[in-house]
């Protein structure tokens, strides 16, 4: 017995081929192992011999009536761990091409009352994996009888969208929240890259957001304080990157889950620091 | 941009890996470890594209353990690398190739310490010194000049420090961290240098 569920991971996922039969996902459906009922999610691809190709073909067409489907992208998103906790901002700007097609996007995900993911790069591609990240974190619930930590919540993200490298998926997100060991980040990419870390930015803005927040930041802020060095270096990258803009949205999280904290115009937030005087 | 490092010593192998974690034109994380442990005597550093590195480097290190514990007996330094070569051989003709390079430093308790170059194409090395990435320009020469056999853990420590000297010098890329770790009878320990 023991040594049957050994076999079924001797095989590398990423070794196994394409095709319909060899998803590791639908052996998942044929075999009753519980761990591969983690890996219920099969999707159809093009049956070419590049799919990536074939999605570039009706994505990276120049004209807006070639380009049959559109990807949102242009971003600005950060999250950074301090004392007391994490604090995670982000615009809200979708771009499609030269046309901003919304002001107005909810960039974090909340997964569930504990985690949250943000949003960079594909919106749908972020939407829908998070999304399943956080049914693959209830499921764990259920199971274990205990919250899943955000190093394992990450790691199912990445492994995830590592099992679809170099297949088209386009997502630059942060996972971050609390669990046992306190306040946790990690980066986690379409590369199925996943770095744990105190302080990331991502986007087409987050060199911008980088240097506000790099030379602001200190791992003793107070809360308030934090909350507006997060607030502050999205707004001065949505002024300088043409791709981010509409509201900062900022939540904070700590020992009990997170919490909302503002959604802000950055033409109002513009005004306000104009106002101000220039920092010494 | 990333830099691996190995040498082999008297009666160790030491390995010195970049920590910079690098996307596009920024650096993410200044404290990256690039290396992970497959058995009690055994150390894997790499480096390559993103995602595959460490996915592939747990895969073998879970595959390693897992023998381990299966036979009752360590994989030695050399079975190890030739699983490895030829892990990364069967992916390499496969739909997705592992685009991996890596070191295998290792010591075993009856032929010593030892050195394996393996890069992304599967070819599989021992080596007394070696190098991957553009840092190899720079050290290989430094290598070929100072290095001797039988080495003991100080004079390593110092041409390995002449070799990071001379990248700061020269090299373009910055790369302020180095991680150094020792692999010899006792382990596996990282130290500073």
């Amino acid at each position: 017995m023991i040594s049957d569920i050994v076999a079924q991971y001797t095989t590398p996922e990423a070794s196994l081929g394409f095709g319909s039969e060899a998803l590791p996902s639908q052996r998942g459906f044929l075999s009753g192992d519980v761990a591969h009922q983690f890996n219920s999610l099969a999707f159809d691809l093009p049956r070419t011999q590049d799919p990536v190709d074939f999605l570039h073909t009706y994505t990276d067409v120049k004209s807006a009536e070639d380009n049959l489907i559109k990807l949102a992208h242009g971003t600005t998103t950060l999250a950074f761990k301090y004392a007391s906790g994490v604090v995670v901002a982000t615009d809200s700007r979708a771009t499609q091409g030269s046309v901003i097609s919304s002001q107005s996007v909810k960039k974090v995900i909340e997964i569930n009352p504990y985690l949250l993911g943000t949003m960079a790069g594909g919106a749908a591609d972020c939407a829908f994996w998070e999304r399943e990240l956080g049914r693959r974190c209830r499921l764990y619930e259920l199971r274990n009888k205990e919250r899943i930590s955000v190093a394992a919540a990450s790691k199912l993200l990445a492994n995830m969208v590592y099992s679809y490298k170099g297949m088209g998926l386009s997502m630059g997100t942060m996972i971050s929240g609390w669990d046992k060991t306190g306040p946790n980040l990690f980066y986690v990419d379409n590369d199925g890259l996943r770095l744990k870390g105190d302080l990331f930015s991502v986007g087409s803005g987050a060199t911008y957001a980088y240097g506000v927040l790099d030379s602001g930041y200190n791992h003793e802020l107070s809360k308030a304080d934090a909350i507006e060095l997060g607030k502050r270096s999205i707004y001065h990258a949505t002024h300088r990157d043409a791709y981010s803009g509409g509201s900062v949205r900022v939540f904070h999280i700590n020992e009990s889950g997170w919490e909302f904290i503002s959604l802000t115009d950055v033409d109002d937030l513009h005004w306000e620091y104009t106002d101000q005087a220039r920092a010494p | 941009m990333e830099c691996l490092l190995g040498l082999v010593g008297k009666d160790f192998v030491i390995t010195v890996t970049d920590t910079s974690a690098i996307r596009s034109i920024t650096v993410l994380k200044h404290n990256e470890d690039k290396t992970r442990v497959l058995s009690p005597h055994t150390l894997i550093s790499f480096s390559g594209e993103a995602g595959d590195t460490i996915n592939f480097s747990e895969y073998l290190q879970k595959n390693i353990q897992l023998y381990g514990i299966r036979n009752n007996i360590e994989l030695t330094p050399a079975a190890a690398a030739h699983f490895v070569r030829r892990e990364l051989a069967e992916a390499l003709r496969s739909r997705n190739a592992y685009q991996a390079n890596l070191l295998l430093s290792g010591y075993d308790k009856k032929k010593g310490p030892s050195l394996y170059w393996i890069d992304h194409l599967a070819a599989l090395v021992q080596r007394p010194f070696a190098a991957h990435g553009y840092c190899g320009y720079y050290c290989t020469s430094m290598f070929d000049r100072y290095y001797r056999p039988n080495m003991d853990l100080e004079e390593a420590k110092d041409l390995i420090r002449k070799c990071l000297q001379e990248l700061h010098h020269r090299f373009i890329i910055n790369l302020p961290r180095f991680s150094v770790k020792v692999v010899d009878k006792d382990g596996i320990r990282e130290i500073e240098l």
